[in-house]
């Protein structure tokens, strides 16, 4: 028998494999990579939420997550393909002209 | 999923078309090609002496394919090129799994659906599976390690991702008619008939006698229905397809080969014959969406069921109207499939400019339109109706 | 039974999908393609919670669209991994893992204490009819919202990606 918290279980591994990502990568397009899948991890959690309770609000929610994602997955790209063309590295260490 | 219903019948259909349909597509580009061109096209293959009007070539073409040294690009991504041909194969191949050869039948207790995956949402179900389609055609660019082919690679990513829009726009308009994403539902709301002059009496303009009015019946079929989406979706799922005008990725005379350059062999077969399925798939739901599914016009299932039931009994009744309706559903593809060659061989390949343009600056906008116009006749035929 | 493989098979691909974006340093290609498994695998996931359309629009969007994006910068950029750049020191890298492992364990310890059953619910739920029907009555404000945001999202990225003809 697959309980709920099986899932959760599995959201919470995969939030945390994001956020591990993000800390050690030092790659601009994998960090964006590593933030998509901790918002498919909420994702995976918020829709396990909505079938507990039987409701669409937990759908609903995941619907505007996607949106959402897409449109800062457009914008970023956008700003990293400008990055490239101003400093030619793709690395984030290379990005701290306003660091102390 | 209902349990119980009997899909051998629809498994046996889908392994044929897999088998039969694409290497039989091949025959058909050759044949119909020199048709249009007044010439007699390949007819050379033969076994034994037995040449069947060139229906060899296809097997020919095989043996060529398989047999054919496997070139690697030095430099390239060896995993990603091998990977490639399959990746851009699978969804043209499943696709298939949602589009209804037939109705549904009881024939020896047992309930005869003619599908092998009757799902809710069957359109998204090919919406989603032909957006996968995409890195095949994209990591086969890239894997490479070609100018030409990295240049192919881009080309159709853009022009695949720009036509996913139009494709998923445009038949929202059928949707809300039919109120539906099931393709087996689509096809049963396909056979009933409307009024073309109900409104005359919905205005209350008729008076009793009138006849006449009863006189003129259409199928609902969408290409009846919602003429522009049918157009629209015809043209973005060709240039999904990369085939007829679309074939930039391709261009044979620009690029060389785009992102095939590097493939020979069975790879090259699988890119091909992704290709020719897919037009198959596109035929199917074309069909199942727009052109009446599996029935005769103006003849519902039941109603054939019915009257062959008076002379054979119920089950061959079924058994031979199922025939009946998987023969009408396939010539109704052949068409479909004539129909899409004829206008691969006559009309020149677009300009990679005019693809993106036609993609975003026409289709969509009319897509949209579509969309309002559809909902704005709903509103009106229910406020008449009722 | 069924269900169980299912979700195991889908979900250890998900989380080792998951691994391979870490992971894989030298080629970035190899990467997106880990991320567009563990986005197929989320979907199975999601359909097997009764989330049909939730599923679709994942495999739709996600896999089909957002990654598609990311290797068509990937390619456009063709960077070699020469150029990437030095990935981070050992220190930050061992001092990273160690933290993650053990807020992942204090979380499975806290989640797995919590036991509640699947309720029953009618096969409307989730499809996309169902979904529709509350995201147009309830939720009508956000969707239109969300339209709006997803066309300055478009603005700004014309804006933004586009080369200074000066």
């Amino acid at each position: 028998m697959i309980e709920p918290w099986h899932y959760q279980v599995v959201s919470a591994v995969l939030f945390m494999i994001g956020v591990l990502g993000v800390l050690i990568r030092r790659n601009v397009i994998v960090m964006a990579m590593c933030i998509e899948l901790m918002l498919n991890a909420a994702n995976l959690s918020l829709v396990t939420f909505s079938r507990m309770w039987g409701n669409h609000d937990g759908q609903i929610f995941v619907f505007m997550v996607i949106v959402v994602a897409a449109v800062e997955v457009a914008v970023g790209l956008a700003i990293i393909i400008r990055l490239i063309a101003n400093r030619d590295s793709l690395n984030i260490e290379d990005t701290n002209l306003l660091k102390w | 999923m209902e349990v119980g219903a009997y899909v051998p019948v629809a498994l046996f259909l889908f392994a044929m078309v897999m088998l039969v349909f694409a290497p039989l597509m091949t025959w058909v580009e050759r044949k119909q090609s020199a048709l249009m061109q007044d010439r007699i096209g390949a007819n050379r293959a033969d076994i034994f002496g037995i040449r069947a009007i060139g229906l060899l070539h296809p097997v020919a073409d095989v043996i060529k394919m398989i047999t054919k040294e496997d070139t690697f690009p030095t430099g390239g991504n060896r995993l990603l090129h091998t990977l490639a041909p399959i990746i851009a194969t699978i969804p043209a191949v499943i696709s298939f799994a949602v589009i209804p050869y037939g109705g549904s039948y009881e024939a020896w207790g047992a309930r005869w659906d003619l599908v092998v995956a009757d799902l809710d949402y069957g359109v998204l179900y090919i919406f989603a599976v032909g957006s996968l389609a995409t890195y095949g055609s994209v990591l086969a660019g890239w894997a490479s390690n070609n100018n030409w082919g990295m240049l192919g690679g881009v080309r159709v990513a853009a022009q695949m991702i720009s036509y996913e829009v139009a494709m998923g726009v445009s038949v929202v308009g059928v949707f809300m008619i039919y109120g539906t994403l099931r393709l087996t539902d689509m096809g049963f709301a396909q056979q009933e008939t409307f009024r073309l002059l109900g409104f005359i009496e919905h205005l209350g303009w008729a008076g009793p006698g009138s006849w006449w009015v009863d006189l003129i019946k259409i199928p609902m079929w969408g290409i009846i229905l919602q003429p522009l989406a049918f157009w629209i979706f015809l043209t973005a799922l060709m240039a999904e397809n990369k085939r007829a005008p679309f074939d930039v990725p391709e261009g044979e005379s620009e690029i060389i080969a785009g992102y095939f350059i590097e493939y020979s062999g069975m790879k090259f077969g699988l890119f091909y014959m992704g290709e020719w399925i897919e037009i198959v798939v596109i035929s199917g739901l074309m069909t199942a969406m727009f052109l009446g599914g599996w029935s005769i016009p103006y003849l519902p299932d039941h109603v054939l069921v019915d009257a062959l039931a008076y002379a054979l009994g119920p089950d061959m009744a079924n058994v031979l109207a199922m025939v009946v309706h998987v023969v009408v559903f396939f010539l109704k593809v052949i068409f479909m499939i004539f129909f899409q060659q004829l206008v691969r061989w006559s009309v020149p390949r677009f300009r990679y400019d005019q693809v993106m343009n036609l993609g975003w600056k026409i289709l969509l906008p009319l897509s949209i339109a579509n969309i309002v116009v559809t909902g704005f006749v709903i509103l009106v035929v229910q406020g008449m109706m009722s | 039974m069924t269900e169980q493989v299912l979700f195991y098979v889908f979900s250890f691909a998900a989380l080792l999908s998951a691994g391979g974006v870490v992971l894989n340093v030298r080629n970035t290609v190899y990467a997106a393609l880990c991320l567009v498994v563990s986005m197929l695998s989320l979907a199975v996931l999601f359909i097997m919670l009764s989330a049909e359309f939730i599923g679709v629009i994942q495999v739709m969007v996600y896999a089909g669209a957002i990654v598609v994006l990311f290797l068509f910068v990937i390619m456009l950029l063709n960077l070699k991994s020469e150029d990437m750049g030095a990935e981070s020191q050992p220190l930050l890298k061992l001092v990273g893992t160690l933290l993650i492992l053990v807020v992942s364990v204090k979380l499975v310890a806290l989640l797995s204490g919590t036991r509640k059953s699947w309720p029953e619910l009618d096969s409307e739920f989730g499809t996309v009819k169902a979904v529709g029907g509350v995201l147009y009555t309830d939720y009508l404000l956000a969707f239109e919202i969300a339209g709006v945001l997803l066309l300055a999202g478009l603005v700004a990225a014309v804006v933004i990606g586009k080369q200074r003809i000066d």
